[in-house]
């Protein structure tokens, strides 16, 4: 009953950062399918936004990386990177400590999710809360799955993560919304930054669209590496959504626009 | 060779001002306690941004320390290239360039 909201959106840090230098039409047709997004989101009035993030060594290293995590602070701190070089003024985004407590606690009969009460937002959570969020009014549950540091979280359990969500937020009183966050060919921070397969997000975004599960998860790394690059890697947080949700998306935007370094990506998905 | 100790103190200078400041202050005294090569330890001063990303540190943690030194964007990717031009391809990681040497995706 109260998973009441799951949508996608990419997350890149040029899309605040470099605004300046990208197509003006082409940025705010993405940027408009945003507030499309943000006020689809506002509609479905939930109690919290848990944001499914990949997270790019913000707060998880090579130390002690968890397959997954879910915070569980009282507030949040972002961006972490140079709030001149994102374009996103610093931020305490309020967490909701008892619900994220009771979420957790309910993932962890199916999927063994690292927890966090401390919690540094980058580009991959202030991206899309400057959008969603502009007012920064929601309860945020930060969630990271880890799609940087191999070995990498394996698809089916991206899917099962997806999964725990939706079981453990149907179990809760409270509405939550779920944005799953990630990018989908891209090789970001490389000298190929801007390179984009834009046939491979097509196809995958269309696996994606028609709940496919199969075909979602056929995908090796290796593949992923060799045609979508290590950005691609990040399809896992659009799998753990289409394991929440269950039911057709519908992409509401997809540009690749180069400057930006990621095909542009808004969706939803039907919760069934 | 030792990737993760030079990864490590990119992610830790990255993620703490209190980092930040004391490389500022005293750089070589910032880099005390890890365990790293006379080449990875110049090209983290100089910064030889090139150097760094053909030793395979990841492009996430790299563009952070780029951008700490007031590296812009098209001029950071340019370092990238000219450092394979320089030291050769990419030695470790995920994140080796896959177009040619004079190629510009974006700019
Ligand atoms: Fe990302």
């Amino acid at each position: 009953m109260s998973l009441a909201f799951v949508g996608i959106c990419s997350h890149a840090p040029g899309i605040t950062g470099r605004a300046d230098r990208a197509d003006p039409a082409h940025r705010d047709q993405f940027y408009a399918a945003l507030g499309r997004l943000r006020e689809a989101v506002d509609a479905a009035k939930p109690d919290a936004l848990m944001i499914v993030a990949a997270e790019h060594f913000a707060n998880f290293f090579m130390n002690n990386m968890p397959a997954f995590a879910i915070g569980m602070g009282e507030k949040y701190e972002g961006p972490i990177e140079d709030p001149d070089w994102l374009k996103i003024k610093p931020r305490v985004v309020q967490g909701a400590p008892d619900l994220s407590r009771r979420l957790i606690s309910s993932v962890m009969q199916s999927v063994d999710t690292a927890y966090a009460e401390e919690w540094r937002f980058d580009h991959g959570i202030m991206v899309p809360l400057h959008f969603l969020d502009p007012d920064n009014k929601y309860k945020v549950i930060p969630a990271n799955i880890n799609c940087q540091g191999p070995p990498l979280t394996p698809l089916h359990r991206a899917w099962a993560f997806g999964e725990a969500i939706r079981a453990a937020a149907d179990a809760l009183p409270e509405r939550i919304a779920l944005i799953c966050t990630g990018g989908i060919s891209h090789w970001p921070a490389t000298p190929d930054s801007g390179k984009i397969n834009e046939a491979w997000d097509r196809e995958f975004l269309d696996r994606w669209a028609r709940q496919d599960r199969a075909a979602m998860l056929s995908y090796t790394d290796a593949e992923t590496y060799r045609d979508a690059g290590q950005g691609g890697f990040e399809i896992r947080t659009f799998i753990a959504a289409a394991g929440a949700a269950r039911g057709k998306g519908e992409i509401w935007h997809y540009r690749a626009i180069p400057i930006f370094a990621v095909g542009c990506t808004v969706g939803v998905m039907e919760i069934v | 060779m030792s990737l993760y100790q030079l990864s490590k103190f990119l992610y830790e200078i990255n993620r703490d001002p209190a980092i930040q400041a004391r490389f500022r202050a005293n750089p070589q005294s910032a880099l005390e306690g890890y365990d790293l090569t006379d080449e990875e330890r110049g090209a983290i001063l100089e910064p030889d941004i090139g150097l760094l990303y053909v030793l395979g540190v990841n492009g996430q943690i790299l563009m952070h320390y780029a951008a700490f030194h007031g590296i812009e964007w098209s001029d950071y990717l340019q370092r990238m290239r000219d450092g394979i031009k320089r030291h050769g391809p990419v030695r470790a990681g995920l994140y080796a360039m896959t177009t040619s040497l004079d190629e510009k995706v974006s700019s």
